[in-house]
């Protein structure tokens, strides 16, 4: 009854808040502080929308409701000194709040929709018929930019910059497009993770249902980096053509990477910088033509931006040229993929039962707020 | 399902639902009504079984997918056969649903028993025409359908490129339907991206429509099996203690060839017999672990598993066998020493140490699938061997330069069985059909060599 009815129920769209990145000038600054998030739970924490988004419109006012539903949800508390409770529930939006104030967790984590209450999961812990098992959960995303260390040269581990935030901004742009317009899914929520990377929550009720191999396979679909310190080529393209969805995802990549990323990063300034792009390139003569030309190019007196822009215009028209052969010729594009494209945690989306940190909370090391996105 | 004793030796099956395919090949939805006599019962599920155990063998053979299809369909209609043509549904569906049964009761027969079905429903659905495919899909309400030609034109180009992207022939986007069914029934094909996705649905052209059947059929008999064990437990598994179960017992284990645990002749074989049947009567990997033994002094523990338990199947009694492995590693180890390390194991092979299993020897199946490291000496010579250590291995058994062609010829065919076999065939100059178990390998050499002596004598007293 309740899996049926809900999809003609009626969701109202919880509003976007539209933020930017915080630029550094304006950080906050201590970083986290308990007393903040106490006034912060008892004055800002928005109690109400959050109980809206997870019950679905099971709100108990209409006569084919699923009362049980927010009972079943589990939510994960980590308190002062990292004690760490899961499988908590609430049976209503007053008990959801009290419990948050009272305890004042540091951090709050959003589970699955199990078959039972998840305080009462021991008592179907026997049997191979009756096993305490989620039944529903968001398609979640999480994108976080220690994944791209090995690319950024203005930051790394926790920090981030608007050098650096482009590459957020590729991921949600082609993360958005694919789940829109390849799987079909609208209701998508996407929020800064507090500190270095979004999560996106996708809560359509079709993708809420969907079994631990399909988000298996539509993580594997946004997969392209593929790799670790021992691997040199992390992005293989292998045939004659590209999938749609890679092709469209290039035209969004190339862009960024020429307008952002490339003089951002200063991929082609140095000569630490720009081997590494070289050894992406699968054909010794054009490495050594153009390092014989960018090695002379040193004592140029350009402006420092412009540098790497015109050393990729060389670049670009070796690769291009008709003289070489296909397999280099594409690794223009794995070149541009390797610096751009998303890179998703396939741990975090693959299982139903991961515990994703929930949006409004605070980040328990920086104090900001995970606030949404524009998608 | 539900079971009425008629009599003592008739089952009455009785199912819920109705309707009866058109096609020949059957999703099982729903058992047929019929009254079955006990020992059809059993015989319908221990032909179903050869099927089933046969494509396992194949598959892990690494044959290709058309003669694995063609061997498959060769033991369908052999096994199945039944004395009138409209029966042979009637065995089908009985012997599934009592297979079924048999396979219910743990998470390792289920997943058997899954994927061996799955694979006999995939190639017989892949059998059938087209239109008997489409009223298949018709039939069980299906959520797939052929795309119009107006939709397929707005997506013509979409549709070749991902052939292209994929390695397949873009040709194929003008001649074949396509379907457009929920990107759920298709993950590998999207987690691969090898198809075409918009909207939620995935465009797949017919061929593939065999697959996600499949996979269809698939998760609806696991959803069956979980069901079947439920009800079995609770409605049937008392009643039927003393008829049915036994039955159903003995068909999990599955093994249907003997498993060789002790020796056939019964005679023991002694220590200094060892040495003559390791030379004469071995095969190729027993032969290679006991030189090396003889070499070295020493084995690594997966050559001790494997050389040990075949010794044990032949006949070789606990006490020789310890003081087999003592004197074997003697000069490099003081007896004492193996007494503390290695004694315990050879004990616990013949079951006389911890849980007391009483080991079986390894079968070709687990050996060919074993992988040996670095300094080991185990594992299948036909499958683990560069071609220069098996020639090598070969001449050493004095096998004749066409003998030695011919087993090369197999081993780089991948059929390392046959390989052994002719071996054998070249060791011994008389047929052999295959090889499935190196013990096998032993006891038709023994039973050839045997007769052999015996035809010599008899001359001999005749002249």
């Amino acid at each position: 009854m309740g899996a049926d009815t809900e999809d003609h129920m009626e969701v109202e769209d919880h509003k976007e808040v539209k933020v930017e990145a915080v630029p550094e000038s304006r950080l906050v600054y201590d970083g986290f502080s308990p007393d903040y998030l106490r006034i912060y739970y008892g004055r800002l924490f928005p109690y109400a929308e959050m109980y809206k988004w997870l019950s679905y419109g099971h709100d108990g006012k209409h006569p084919g409701c699923d009362a049980s539903i927010m009972g079943r949800r589990e939510f994960s508390f980590t308190l002062e000194h990292d004690i760490y409770i899961r499988y908590l529930s609430f049976h209503d939006v007053s008990e959801m709040e009290a419990t948050i104030k009272s305890k004042c967790p540091h951090k709050i984590d959003i589970g699955a929709l199990y078959n039972v209450e998840p305080a009462k999961r021991t008592a179907y812990a026997g049997g191979s018929d009756r096993v305490f098992a989620p039944v529903e959960r968001e398609l979640v995303f999480d994108i976080d930019m220690t994944d791209y260390d090995d690319i950024r040269t203005c930051c790394s581990g926790a920090d981030i910059c608007l050098k650096c935030w482009p590459l957020m901004n590729i991921a949600i742009k082609i993360l958005d497009t694919v789940l829109r317009e390849d799987f079909g899914f609208e209701h998508l929520l996407w929020v800064y993770s507090g500190r270095r990377g979004v999560h996106c929550w996708v809560c359509d009720a079709r993708a809420r249902r969907l079994s631990n191999e399909a988000r298996s396979a539509i993580t594997r679909y946004l997969t392209l980096y593929k790799g670790n310190e021992n691997t040199t080529k992390k992005v293989s393209l292998t045939g004659p053509a590209l999938h749609p969805a890679l092709s469209r995802a290039y035209e969004i990549c190339r862009t960024y990477f020429e307008e952002h990323i490339l003089p951002n990063q200063e991929l082609l300034n140095s000569e630490g910088h720009f081997e590494k792009v070289l050894e992406l390139v699968p054909d010794e003569s054009v490495r050594a033509q153009m390092r014989d030309r960018w090695q002379d190019n040193r004592r140029a007196s350009v402006a420092k931006d412009g540098i790497s822009a015109s050393r990729w215009k060389q670049l670009k028209q070796a690769l291009e040229s008709k003289k070489v052969t296909p397999s280099v010729r594409r690794s223009l594009e794995e070149i541009i993929f390797s610096y751009t494209y998303p890179r998703i945690d396939i741990e975090v989306s693959k299982h139903m039962n991961h515990l994703l940190k929930a949006p409004f909370c605070i980040h328990p090391k920086t104090g900001r707020s995970l606030f949404p996105v524009e998608g | 399902m539900e079971f009425r004793s008629k009599s003592s030796s008739v089952v009455a099956v009785k199912a819920y639902g109705g309707g009866a395919g058109k096609s020949k090949v059957s999703m099982y939805l729903v058992a047929p009504e019929a009254d079955v006599a006990i020992e059809d019962f059993e015989q319908y599920a221990l032909d179903r079984l050869h099927v089933l155990i046969a494509i396992e063998e194949n598959r892990s053979r690494g044959k290709r997918a058309e003669d694995v299809e063609a061997a498959v369909m060769d033991l369908w209609r052999k096994h199945m056969r039944t004395v009138q043509s409209d029966d042979l549904l009637q065995k089908d569906v009985i012997s599934h649903f009592v297979l079924r049964l048999v396979h219910c009761r743990t998470e390792e027969l289920r997943r058997w028993f899954l994927e061996m079905e799955t694979a006999l429903f995939r190639i017989r659905f892949r059998m059938e025409s087209p239109e008997l495919q489409k009223a298949f899909i018709e039939e069980h309400k299906l959520p797939y359908k052929i795309i119009s030609a107006a939709e397929f034109d707005g997506m013509k180009e979409k549709l070749a490129q991902v052939m292209r992207a994929s390695g397949q022939g873009a040709g194929l986007v003008g001649e074949t339907a396509f379907y457009k069914v929920p990107f759920e029934e298709v993950l590998d094909l999207v987690a691969t991206r090898k198809v075409y996705i918009h909207q939620g649905h995935a465009y797949v052209p017919r061929e593939q429509l065999v697959t996600i059947v499949a996979n269809h059929f698939r998760s609806m008999l696991s959803q069956a099996l979980v069901l079947t064990n439920r009800n079995w437990t609770a409605m049937f598994a008392a009643q039927e203690e003393d008829r049915l179960t036994p039955i159903l017992e003995a068909l999990s284990k599955r093994y249907l060839a003997p498993d060789y645990s002790k020796s056939a002749s019964g005679s023991a074989v002694t220590l200094q017999e060892l040495d003559g049947l390791a030379m004469r009567s071995f095969p190729l990997c027993m032969r290679h672990l006991y030189l090396k033994l003889q070499e070295d002094r020493h084995l690594r523990h997966g050559g001790r598993q494997q050389l040990g338990l075949f010794l044990k199947g032949i006949g070789l009694k606990l006490d020789d066998a310890l003081a087999f492995w003592r004197g074997a590693f003697a000069p490099r180890m003081p007896a004492e020493k193996f007494d503390k390390e290695y004694a315990y194991n050879v004990r616990h092979n013949y079951g006389k140490e911890g849980k007391r299993t009483d080991y079986t020897p390894y079968s070709c199946m687990y050996i060919i699938m074993s992988s040996p490291g670095v300094g080991d000496h185990h594992g299948c010579p036909y499958r683990h061997f560069s071609p220069e250590n098996l020639h090598a291995a070969l001449s050493g058994m004095r096998l004749s330069p066409k003998s030695i062609d011919e087993v090369m010829e197999k081993t780089r065919g991948r059929h390392y069985q046959l390989a052994c076999a002719a071996t054998f065939e070249g060791a011994h100059s008389c047929q052999c059909d295959g090889i499935n178990h190196p013990n096998q390998y032993f006891e038709q050499s023994r039973k050839f060599l045997k007769e052999q002596a015996e035809k010599a004598t008899e001359m001999e007293t005749d002249s």
